[in-house]
């Protein structure tokens, strides 16, 4: 309860200024593109797969690569979404007014995640629109459809609950940008090293985002994955709430 | 009546500096506690510990029963803070930002309006509802502050350095306003203008490097201010009947053994009728100074003595 004031009063302050309506905007733009190129590709190749048996689908030709591209994209923008969420309250010392209002520390950081969060499944609206749109001219695999949305949910639940941290210890904003841009950035190629050569690391592949990520993207829901998301979400989320707890015990 | 803030034994250490050294006092209902004391006191250090923005090093803060570290919602519930920077956003409107306030106290809907149209009312805000947060004055912010933290009717409310920035005739309705808030709530707050306590505070404390240097009603104080007084310490027993025999002297007031204050009429002196006295009836005058009188003269001694002990 608290929580959702807290959200909806960060939400608000989001829309307010032009940083949310721009990413939107350009989130959509940049989807939209890569979107069409996608389905023109898909028009070009269609006649061949004709004469193939149990050949990929506009669900896997379309919907998956364009999932994939948001990631990307996202990894982009959530970095600029949480970098101020907690040091700018921080900064122009308005996390008294929460620290002595009757709230817990969890509540601040659930309503700070929330709110993001809420943001962020508004982009997963209007990027689920497109391949929707796709509906009214064929079919799509609902099942698959429906597992790229949960894996781009929970990508985006894990990028924000990480930059929710940045923003928690870094003192300015832009550097919990950075950091948040770079811990992603490590955490989605950190699997790279050996892959090639083929003798990669099962633990490097574990902590690897984009491995859990591309198996719900390919409609396989396995719970290893989602326990993985859970994890990740939960354990930053914790991180932030002990980090702000400090805050109070400082030195 | 039981008090509404107590402190105990609080201390306060960042690193190897103590900004707090072990501080108690109590507030009782109804009081207005005037926090003095020169920058860097610890003054805010002391507040913001017992608005549960700090942990305490050592000791506990009990808000009207409550224990702030045990059960910190229901101690927050009771309390309204002003910290020394408003905690504002620019980026709202007063009535969003009172509203938000509002709710985060946990005041339920009907309530709100109510208390959101009361506390602009009380702190001069009514006509500026509709105005953004970040295009207010410096004073017009403060009171916002001010409004935030008495909107949910607490029974505690601590301001830290309320009227900073506020032109004499603001300063002089937020005295105003402190001085009718005190009669329901406790009110704590800090300030470095010194008549500002005078006028508008019922108890005045004086913190110095951390710790509480005088804790003192004003009555007390004034009676310190305008009679002043001599302190005297003998050698042997002294008849203090006799003394108050003497003309001007108001009243005698025991110290320790042989060491008094005595208290006498302002514009008068009574050293000599005193040091013959005492010579007379052979008590051995071991010292006898005369006592400041004026809030300024206080302040200045109690943080100045404190210095030549370090």
């Amino acid at each position: 309860m608290n929580s959702l004031i807290i959200a909806s009063r960060e939400l608000r302050s989001l829309f307010l200024s032009p940083l949310a309506w721009t990413m939107l905007g350009v989130t959509q733009l940049i989807l939209a593109y890569m979107f069409l190129t996608q389905v023109d590709y898909y028009l070009t190749i269609q006649p061949k797969l004709v004469g193939i048996p149990n050949a990929p689908g506009i669900t896997d030709l379309v919907i998956a690569p364009l999932f994939a591209n948001a990631a990307v994209i996202l990894l982009l923008i959530t970095p600029l979404l949480t970098m101020r969420v907690i040091s700018d309250e921080r900064r122009n010392k308005t996390i008294s007014l929460l620290f002595s209002a009757p709230i817990s520390i969890s509540e601040i950081v659930l309503g700070k995640f929330l709110a993001i969060f809420s943001f962020l499944l508004i982009v997963l609206f209007s990027i689920a629109l497109m391949p929707l749109s796709l509906l009214t001219i064929g079919e799509l695999d609902l099942g698959k459809f429906s597992a790229c949305l949960l894996a781009l949910a929970l990508l985006m639940a894990a990028f924000n609950a990480l930059g929710l941290y940045m923003s928690s210890i870094a003192s300015q904003p832009t550097v919990a940008a950075v950091g948040s841009f770079g811990a992603l950035l490590l955490l989605w190629i950190i699997d790279w090293a050996g892959s090639n050569s083929g003798n990669s690391s099962n633990l490097l592949e574990y902590i690897s985002i984009m491995r859990h990520f591309e198996n719900l993207l390919r409609g396989l829901i396995h719970s290893t994955d989602i326990i993985y998301f859970v994890l990740f979400i939960a354990g930053f989320l914790i991180l932030s709430i002990r980090r702000l707890d400090n805050d109070r015990l400082q030195k | 009546m039981s008090a509404l803030i107590e402190v105990n034994n609080l201390t306060r250490k960042f690193g190897g500096h103590c900004a707090v050294d072990n501080v108690s006092f109590s507030l009782d209902k109804g009081e207005v506690l005037g926090f003095l004391g020169p920058n860097g006191a610890g003054k805010s250090t002391t507040m913001k510990m017992i608005c549960g923005n700090l942990t305490p090093t050592i000791g506990e803060i009990k808000i009207n029963g409550y224990d702030m570290i045990e059960q910190p919602k229901l101690a927050k519930a009771e309390l309204g803070f002003l910290p020394e920077i408003p905690p504002l956003y620019p980026d709202l409107t007063v009535d969003e930002f009172l509203n938000y306030c509002a709710k985060l106290h946990g005041l339920k809907k009907p309530a709100i309006k109510q208390a959101v149209s009361h506390g602009k009312g009380k702190c001069g805000l009514t006509d500026m509802g509709k105005r953004l947060i970040g295009n207010l004055s410096k004073g017009y912010q403060q009171r916002v502050g001010i409004a935030q933290a008495i909107l949910h009717n607490p029974s505690v409310i601590v301001l830290d350095e309320p009227t900073v920035g506020l032109d004499p005739i603001q300063m002089l309705e937020i005295r105003q306003l402190i001085r009718e808030l005190g009669e329901q709530h406790s009110v704590i707050l800090s300030t470095h203008i010194l008549p500002e306590v005078q006028q508008s505070c019922s108890r005045v404390q004086i913190i110095h490097h951390g710790k509480l240097v005088l804790n003192e009603s004003v009555e007390g104080l004034s009676y310190r201010m305008t009679s002043s007084s001599l302190l005297a310490r003998f050698n042997q027993p002294a008849d203090v009947g006799e003394l108050e025999g003497l003309a001007h002297v108001n009243a005698i007031e025991s110290l320790e053994a042989n060491h008094f204050r005595i208290h006498h009429q302002q514009g008068t002196s009574i050293a000599e009728e005193v040091a013959e006295m005492a010579i007379n009836k052979k008590w051995g005058l071991l010292e006898l100074t005369p006592e400041k009188h004026d809030l300024e003269q206080i302040f200045l001694s109690m943080t100045q003595d404190s210095n030549t002990h370090e």
